[in-house]
């Protein structure tokens, strides 16, 4: 599940792969979009590793 | 220049100014512990933040007032490249998700305040601890002259010149958090976050709606940069692709080395409660991606200004009622406040630690560290605020962006040993040394410009100063470690330590 927080890295990190103006979706270039597609889908991503693994023992 | 004064954005702003003047000096009594006894007290608000305080703390002070002035005004200057603070405000959270939380847990077991009290935990080398603890009071300081600067801005747009003002709200500014500590950022900190959140949102929805919807903000923009030419436009050139990414990536590994974002991990109650704020800080991301297409709407709205730091206040006096102007501009100046105290704590508590501790009273008791603490932070101030009176607006500019080099070469240090104890520390420390020298010396033969460029046969790339030192410092951190492990193997005793 770890590896899922890797997904952020490749998916913004590689920059030809979504330096576009189209498609435009509600008037906003690709370039655009896509970014800030990125912002729930890695809330999403974090949240199910966070799910997934087995919580610590912790006595505050 | 008085004459042009806005009589009723002043009002709103000094009245919610007022405000988080007398919440500042309150925050002493919220969730109240001993506050001058424990430097966990006035340093770490009491190391008890649950996941909402935290989270408004965090966001507070990660995304600072600077950062709603100049990411506009980059990306009003030269358009896509400036949004690299997207991807670089992303890619932050599964890192901060997978070694915060392990951060959190040697510092809360083991007392540690700073980074420099982990690293010298965990390697017991005052070299390396006071490189780290230098490193971060260095690189701190332009940064509150920035917020300073960010402040002056929003203060000048309603029509007060002259540097009275600026010096009247960091007096106070210092003042309480001289007496509350980190607990009156945490709480003016709700103020600040829910001021720019209605900001941003009435923003993003009336300024389109008034300008002919996004399709046509992107156009105009894409106008303006067509008609400017050179390396602008509303996509990457591509010798600007390696340039972004690393610019957000070498960004996002260095965002938590600072003393302020480490501050507010440390004073959270749990690793827990750091892993939650992952999930839900990226929030304030969708904000900053929102605050920083205001540049674009400048754009569509036919804003010229002299600096391109006016771009914010411009576009708002333009598109809003003065009450409006006035009451986005104090979000501004709030927001300010809340780093700015925050990076002095941090600063502070550094200073306190790893420095008066460590070499001038070794024996002082947890109320002797609160107090000094309290009289470093209050000196930090006054420095930042010298800084911005007494030089130049370039310097601190140069120094923040120098800053940001210096405090990612503290990353070796401060993260690998969470991982794993191969490292050593003549090692680490001759890598942060390699980091510093060949990032600073790269940077400022380039103009102080944050890009190196490499040239490989005929293709050169040019890539983010920081994250190239960074790796140098690695390989170096590497080869001496190997060296070192060679002629002098360690001993059991100190190998479990």
């Amino acid at each position: 599940m770890w590896v899922l927080l890797l997904l952020p890295f490749v998916g913004l990190l590689w920059v030809p792969f979504y330096n576009f103006m189209e498609p435009e979706l509600f008037g906003f270039p690709f370039f655009y979009w896509y970014q800030l597609a990125w912002v729930p889908i890695t809330s999403l991503l974090i949240w199910l590793v966070y799910r997934s693994r087995t919580p610590d023992d912790e006595t505050p | 220049m008085s004459a042009n004064i806005d009589w009723v954005a002043l009002s709103v702003f000094v009245f919610f100014f007022a405000l988080v003047t007398v919440m500042g000096f309150f925050a002493a009594r919220w969730k109240a512990g001993p506050v001058n006894e424990h430097l966990d007290e006035w340093g770490l608000g009491g190391r008890q933040f649950g996941v909402w305080i935290t989270w408004f703390l965090v966001g507070g002070d990660f995304y600072t007032a600077y950062t709603v002035i100049a990411v506009p005004a980059l990306v009003y200057a030269v358009g896509a490249y400036g949004f690299f603070a997207l991807p670089y405000t992303i890619v932050v959270y599964p890192f901060v998700f997978a070694v915060m939380p392990l951060l959190w847990k040697v510092a809360h077991a083991k007392g540690h305040v700073t980074a420099a009290d982990v690293v010298q935990g965990t390697y017991n080398s005052r070299g390396l601890e006071l490189a780290v603890a230098v490193t971060g009071i260095v690189a701190t300081m332009p940064y509150i002259a920035l917020q300073l600067i960010g402040m002056g801005v929003v203060i000048q747009a309603i029509g007060i010149t002259g540097e009275l003002p600026i010096v009247a709200a960091f007096v106070i500014l210092a003042l309480y958090t001289y007496s509350s500590g980190l607990r009156a950022p945490a709480l003016i900190a709700f103020v600040k976050d829910i001021m720019i959140y209605i900001v941003v949102l009435v923003a993003v929805v009336v300024v389109p709606a008034k300008l002919g919807g996004y399709g046509a903000v992107f156009a105009a923009a894409g106008d303006a940069f067509a008609a400017k030419g050179g390396a602008t436009g509303l996509i990457l050139k591509p010798s600007q692709m390696l340039a972004y990414a690393t610019l957000a990536l070498g960004s996002a590994l260095a965002a938590f080395m600072y003393p302020h974002t480490l501050t507010g991990i440390f004073a959270s109650k749990s690793a827990d409660t750091i892993r939650k704020n992952a999930v839900l800080l990226p929030a304030y991301t969708l904000l900053l991606g929102l605050i920083a297409l205001l540049g674009y709407m400048a754009h569509a709205a036919h804003i010229k200004v002299a600096s391109n730091n006016d771009v914010v206040p411009a576009l708002f006096q333009a598109l809003f009622p003065s009450w409006f102007a006035g009451f986005a501009f104090s979000a501004i100046a709030i927001g300010a406040l809340v780093p700015a105290a925050v990076m002095s704590i941090g600063a502070a508590n550094l200073f306190t630690r790893n420095i008066w501790k460590s070499y001038i009273n070794p024996d002082i008791s947890h109320a002797g560290e609160a107090s000094v603490a309290k009289v470093a932070s209050l000196v930090v101030k006054l420095g930042a605020l010298a800084f911005t009176i007494f030089l130049p607006t370039q310097y601190a500019l140069d120094l923040q962006l120098l800053g940001g080099l210096w405090i990612l070469q503290t990353f070796p240090a401060l993260v690998f040993g969470l991982f794993t104890r191969w490292f050593r520390s003549e090692g680490l420390l001759l890598g942060w040394a390699a980091g510093i020298l060949w990032g600073t010396w790269t940077a400022w033969s380039n103009g102080l410009k944050p890009l190196a460029t490499l040239s490989l046969g005929d293709t050169s790339y040019v890539f983010y100063v920081g994250l190239g030192a960074l790796i140098l410092n690695v390989v170096v951190a590497v080869i001496a470690t190997a060296i070192v492990s060679m002629v002098s193997p360690r001993s059991p005793a100190t190998a479990s330590t």
